[in-house]
């Protein structure tokens, strides 16, 4: 068992990893999806995979904000800002994701006005502080982050402070749920459910999945014991032929979610009809704009937006890692043209993306296993 | 970025909205704690923050468990530059 001493209750994930072996059926083949890129990465980081039998799949969700993100709206972004002697301002998770003419850290160097922050909140004080200069700031997320962009924008319109927009990218879970679920090529028996999106959106948006698709899904906290024990749960829910929504992260997530980030996400927010995702192409009502309401400040319709579409390069096949299609090592880019110092594809980018996660813990310890004695 | 940073609310600053002064793996920072305040919040509490925004109240005992969990994920790093990275309520 791998890193066993840094387990925090080690005999207790050990009897949790029984408890797994015991409720699986060794003539069934289990393909379980964890939605959220945090799972992916702590799934590697763990060695989770090594503590579960071999008919256990674990398959990588989509819910990696920033490999999602079509190149064609970084190329957009940073042409807005250009063309209007923006600052730019994006989370640090941005600045190496690969745009047609480089990332935003590289036009950054080419002298472009780019600055990361760690909060919007943060990009509206850019926009306080520099009153003679447009701040516009690029937001990317899933439920997690838009209402921290909600809120910001909120308090923007308060103070009647109109040097600030926002380039909104947030996306929604469910509808790339259903795109999955709807994919002729995926084959799913049941979600470990997203941890910190459920805090915000709680967990009834899932039940359709249960009760529509008869698949199981339990919402997970990303601790190796939290994760083994959502294996547990869904384990147990297909051995009695039921399919319901369960919350092992309870003591994070609250069955009706947080009404404060809905509310403000649903006063300044709108769906949009369609919007397109990395390797997924467009999901329909998949994503959030800003509300007339909010027109002021949103940099769509301040700034004209280029409307930039490109296709990824033919070799990446970031869309089937993406949806779970192709495991990454499976990609023929990755690892030689395609590294975490030199990604081609998103996912190689974020410690979210099922790429760079893998990468870093598995793909290193088949290196080390491959080096002769 | 899906991972949430636990603080604990030093104070609450008087004469902002929703703002509170919150230690982050050993820094103190403003953070947005008006999604939590429903929930009733007062010093000493821990809250679980993403992206400069308080997003659940959670036990002590569970802060120091997602501590732990982000340095074992070698985030702890990331975390510290995060919170540092949150501007002060003085600095621009």
């Amino acid at each position: 068992m791998k890193f066993t001493d840094e387990f925090r209750q080690p005999e207790l994930i050990a009897r949790t990893a029984d408890e797994i072996r015991r409720a699986a059926d060794p003539a069934r083949h289990y393909r379980l999806m964890e939605v959220c890129g945090g799972h992916t990465h702590a799934i590697y980081r763990f060695g989770l995979k090594d503590l579960l039998p071999p008919n256990i799949e674990l398959i990588h969700g989509p819910g990696c904000p920033v490999c999602v993100l079509p190149m064609g709206r970084i190329d957009d972004g940073l042409t807005m800002a250009a063309e209007n002697d923006l600052i730019f301002a994006a989370f640090g998770d941005m600045m190496r994701v690969p745009g047609t003419h480089g990332s935003p850290l590289e036009h950054k160097a080419r002298g472009a006005d780019i600055r990361t922050v760690y909060s919007p909140a943060d990009a509206l004080k850019l926009a306080r502080a520099n009153p003679e200069r447009q701040v516009m700031f690029f937001a990317i997320g899933f439920e997690t982050t838009a209402p921290s962009t909600a809120l910001t924008l909120m308090r923007a319109r308060a103070e009647g402070i109109r040097n600030f927009s926002v380039f909104c990218n947030h996306v929604t879970i469910i509808p790339a749920i259903r795109a999955i679920l709807d994919s002729p090529d995926m084959r799913i028996d049941a979600f470990i459910g997203p941890g910190h999106v459920s805090t915000v959106i709680g967990c009834r948006p899932y039940e359709w999945i249960a009760r529509n698709e008869g698949k199981p899904i339990v919402v997970s906290g990303f601790e190796p014991l939290d994760v083994l024990q959502a294996v547990v749960m869904i384990l147990r829910q297909l051995q009695g032929g039921e399919a319901r929504v369960e919350n092992q992260y309870r003591r994070v997530v609250p069955w009706e979610g947080n009404r404060a980030a809905l509310q403000a996400m649903a006063q300044v927010f709108t769906l949009r009809s369609y919007f397109e995702w990395r390797g997924m192409g467009f999901i329909s009502q998949s994503a959030l704009a800003l509300n007339d309401a909010y027109a002021e400040w949103d940099a769509e319709k301040r700034f004209e937006v280029p409307g930039i579409r490109v296709t990824d390069p033919k070799a990446a096949q970031c869309g089937e890692v993406l949806k779970g299609v192709l495991k990454p090592a499976q990609c023929k880019l990755f690892g030689k043209e395609c590294t975490p110092e030199n990604p081609v594809g998103s996912l190689m980018v974020s410690s979210e993306g099922a790429c760079a996660a893998y990468y870093q813990y598995e793909h290193r310890k088949e290196e080390l296993i491959s080096i002769p004695a | 970025m899906c991972l949430a940073i636990p603080g604990q609310i030093v104070s609450m600053v008087e004469g902002t909205a929703h703002g509170a002064l919150v230690e982050v793996v050993g820094v103190r920072r403003r953070v947005d704690v008006s999604l939590v305040e429903p929930d009733g919040i007062a010093p000493g509490d821990w809250v679980l923050i993403h992206v400069g925004f308080a997003m659940s109240k959670i036990r002590a005992d569970e802060a120091i468990d997602q501590l732990r969990m982000l340095s074992v994920l070698g985030e702890e790093e990331a975390a510290k530059q995060e919170a540092r990275g949150y501007f002060d309520e003085e600095s621009p």
